[in-house]
């Protein structure tokens, strides 16, 4: 069963590499995304099948989008060139090639691992959920406050200031 | 069963948490620092997983869950700061942005 943790792992390695090695911010992030996806298989075959799930979500979906998000509104106007540049085989080829390879390392361990709630030794989503809304109430709280305080200053950070100056007075 | 030595998986999450810190300090742009510090926190989790298996206690799923939330705040406040910076300097390299430095 080993071999398909040294894939994953190896997997997200590479990605990770290519992630910190690019150019284009974008292709870093797809390669970032593949790595996100590869520790998560590695988190499923950790026994740890809820945390492999959030790290999908949240991870590679929530965050990363905003990532994209962000990147794309930073260079705006040259999306036809870009757009044209994606379609360059050499720029897909390899990360199609390590998903697939990730994609038929999932299927074969999750036809080869004994089913998750049959074996020993995996921590369940229940007692996750009960050490963490009693031993760690408190830290919920403070993490409850922590997110407050991020939408509050991603807010204040994120809104545009008023202009002053009448259109036809701004300087170009 | 999962069979790999606990040292190899520590390892593991070591060469991510280097590689996050080579990013980090190698590169230049916001953006790709940014995510450099995104690949730390992940094999900080990642340790964490690997430490709740081997003493099988669910405590370092739940340090992974505050992890979670620390990483989508810091994330949200630093792509926030990286739009601000991009409207006041139109550039993203760090090395320009140096208007706290002393004058010598």
């Amino acid at each position: 069963m080993d071999i398909f943790f040294y894939i994953a792992a190896s997997i997200a390695i590479i990605s990770t590499i290519m992630a910190i090695s690019g150019r284009n911010a974008i292709h870093s992030l797809m390669f970032l995304i593949l790595s996100l996806l590869a520790i998560s298989v590695v988190f499923y075959l950790l026994d740890a099948p809820f945390v492999a799930a959030l790290e999908v979500i949240i991870y590679a979906g929530a965050i990363m989008v905003l990532f994209i998000f962000v990147t794309m509104m930073l260079n705006i106007g040259l999306e036809k060139k870009q757009e044209k540049r994606w379609l360059h085989s050499r720029m897909w080829i390899l990360p199609s090639i390590l998903a697939i390879i990730l994609f038929i390392d999932l299927i074969l361990a999750l036809r080869n691992l004994p089913p998750v709630a049959l074996s020993k030794q995996v921590i369940l989503p229940k007692q996750v959920g009960i050490s963490l809304f009693t031993t760690y109430l408190p830290a919920v709280e403070i993490a409850a406050i922590l997110l407050m305080a991020g939408v509050i200053g991603a807010y204040h950070l994120g809104s545009q200031k008023k202009k002053v100056l009448h259109r036809f007075l701004e300087k170009k | 069963m999962l069979t790999v030595p606990i040292d190899t998986q520590i390892l593991f999450a070591g060469i991510l948490f280097f590689l996050g810190l080579i990013g980090l300090l190698v590169r230049r742009n916001l953006v790709f620092m940014l995510m450099a510090i995104e690949i730390m926190f992940n094999s900080a989790g990642l340790v964490f997983i690997i430490a709740a298996r081997h003493w099988n206690q669910p405590d370092g799923q739940v340090m992974f869950i505050f992890i979670l939330a620390v990483t989508a705040v810091e994330v949200a406040i630093g792509l926030a700061l990286i739009l601000q910076v991009y409207h006041h300097f139109k550039t993203l390299d760090v090395d320009a942005i140096n208007n706290l430095k002393d004058d010598r």
